[in-house]
């Protein structure tokens, strides 16, 4: 059903069926607030909204309060709620499917640093086939705070002494036919 | 001989080389054929999911089809790769709308995919594949006296496990079946902060010390695990919790391969054990 939803501007779509119809978002109606996903969560002291109050915010369209929070960006998907959800509504990709859109309405908050390293990720892997730790740590580094990249000098020093951070790159032969794909994905408008 | 394809993933080539590298001779040596998917590209890991479900779904279908074409189960000894294309598989069958689009965007590749690959983790093969008894009659070197803590991180186990969610055994049997003393410990399967140690150290080194303290507590040696993610966490970053906590951790991380590996014989070159920052030789050198 919320799989066949059309967007159109004509018909408000509520931000629960927003959710509803993004890949793992389905589930969300049949929350019943127990809190189990909150009580398992090795990262919800630091969330804004943990988890069980933002799957609530979802069901009271709370939109632009909870995309433009810290929350799910603390999700670093151990998956621990959604094997222990009693309602099955995978709380891990709920997650996943706000940061998608507030990805996608610029929403991201400047108080988690994920969004970021994420995009670096994704841009990485889409320009080389493969990602590319270094350049990827660079980049997301001078985008958010360089200073913090002295801190961390140490743990890239002892990847390169081990022979763990390659310099170059490591670009797949079909990176022309991987682009390819993923710019025809996005002229069908990304799966909503 | 048991045939698979073989998905590395992009860690495994880089800042988990010690995994890609013990891999392969540890399947020689129990007659694996692990065929790598020839030019797989990255799964898209957790940031595709987390910016785009289509793009992510189509990085993870390349490979799927690529695998498909080969015909045997595709095995990745990432968990976080095993987990993405997983649930990119399951997400195929289920949703229609998406598969529709996937399939759209793939044929501009000339490329198909029509359900039928097998996402497997490496470590559930080597356990119900290869079993531990098999892996056991293969030891030459027992690991007699080590206590090894088995770490399973959470994508091993989670969500689309095939052990136990919350108290998973197959690794401790894995561990046992070497000769070695699996140590039982409380967090072998809670969370090592992933990818968060980049964005938010705070929050992972937290999670990072609370299991070295736990692993340690309860007698360890080292600890042994098979995900990427959890060795670089728990063996490249075990420096910065000892600056930040001022602990004093000096607990080799071996890769499940590596382990199996020595008690194998093959020699510690070949398991790249140089390659790890807490050097595993000193626990490792009656064995070797």
């Amino acid at each position: 059903m919320a799989e066949t939803m059309v967007k159109s501007p004509a018909i408000e779509v509520s931000f629960i069926d927003e959710v509803c119809s993004i890949p793992g978002g389905e589930a969300i109606r049949s929350c019943i607030q127990c809190g189990m996903c909150t009580g398992s969560c090795p990262t919800a002291s630091r969330w804004d909204y943990p988890p069980r109050k933002a799957i609530a915010m979802v069901r009271a369209g709370l939109r632009k309060e909870l995309l433009s929070s810290n929350s799910m960006w603390f999700c670093a998907s151990c998956y621990t709620c959604t094997v222990r959800c009693p309602r099955d509504i995978k709380p891990a990709d709920i997650m996943h499917a706000l940061e998608v859109l507030a990805i996608r309405d610029g929403l991201s908050t400047k108080r988690s640093r994920t969004p970021v390293m994420y995009k670096c990720f994704v841009d990485s892997a889409k320009g080389n086939g493969r990602v590319y730790e270094l350049g990827m740590m660079l980049k997301f580094f001078l985008r958010t705070n360089p200073f913090a990249a002295l801190k961390m000098a140490p743990v890239g020093l002892g990847l390169f002494l081990h022979k763990r951070l390659p310099l170059k790159p490591n670009r797949i032969k079909g990176v022309g036919e991987l682009k390819a794909i993923l710019n025809e994905a996005k002229a069908l408008g990304g799966a909503k | 001989m048991k045939y698979y394809s073989y998905f590395p993933g992009c860690s495994a080539e880089a800042a988990a080389s010690p995994l890609g590298l013990s891999v392969l001779p540890v399947a020689k040596e129990l007659d694996m054929d692990l065929a790598e998917l020839e030019d797989w590209n990255c799964c898209g890991s957790t940031p595709f999911g987390s910016v785009d479900k289509l793009a992510a779904a189509c990085m993870a279908a390349r490979n799927l089809a690529l695998a498909e074409k080969r015909g045997f189960d595709l095995v990745t000894p990432c968990s976080n790769c095993f987990v993405v294309l997983h649930s990119a598989n399951t997400q195929l069958k289920e949703l229609p709308r998406l598969r529709e689009q996937v399939d759209k965007a793939l044929a501009v590749a000339k490329l198909k995919y029509s359900g039928g690959v097998r996402v497997r983790h490496l470590a559930e093969v080597l356990y119900t594949d290869i079993t531990p008894e098999v892996i056991g009659a293969k030891v030459t070197k027992p690991l007699k006296g080590l206590k090894v803590a088995p770490y399973y991180g959470c994508q091993l186990v989670r969500p689309n496990g095939f052990d136990d969610p919350e108290f998973p055994h197959s690794l401790d049997e894995l561990v046992a079946s070497l000769g070695a003393d699996a140590v039982s410990w409380e967090l072998k399967a809670r969370c090592c902060g992933s990818s968060l140690v980049m964005s938010e150290p705070d929050v992972a080194l937290e999670l990072i010390n609370k299991l070295l303290r736990n692993a340690q507590e309860n007698g360890a040696q080292c600890l042994v695990t098979p995900c990427p993610l959890c060795h670089i966490n728990l063996d490249v970053y075990q420096s910065q919790v000892n600056s930040k906590f001022k602990t004093k951790y000096n607990l080799p991380v071996l890769f499940l391969t590596q382990l199996i590996g020595v008690a194998l014989g093959i020699p510690a070159d070949a398991l790249a054990l140089s390659r790890n920052v807490v050097s595993p030789m000193r626990v490792l050198a009656p064995y070797l």
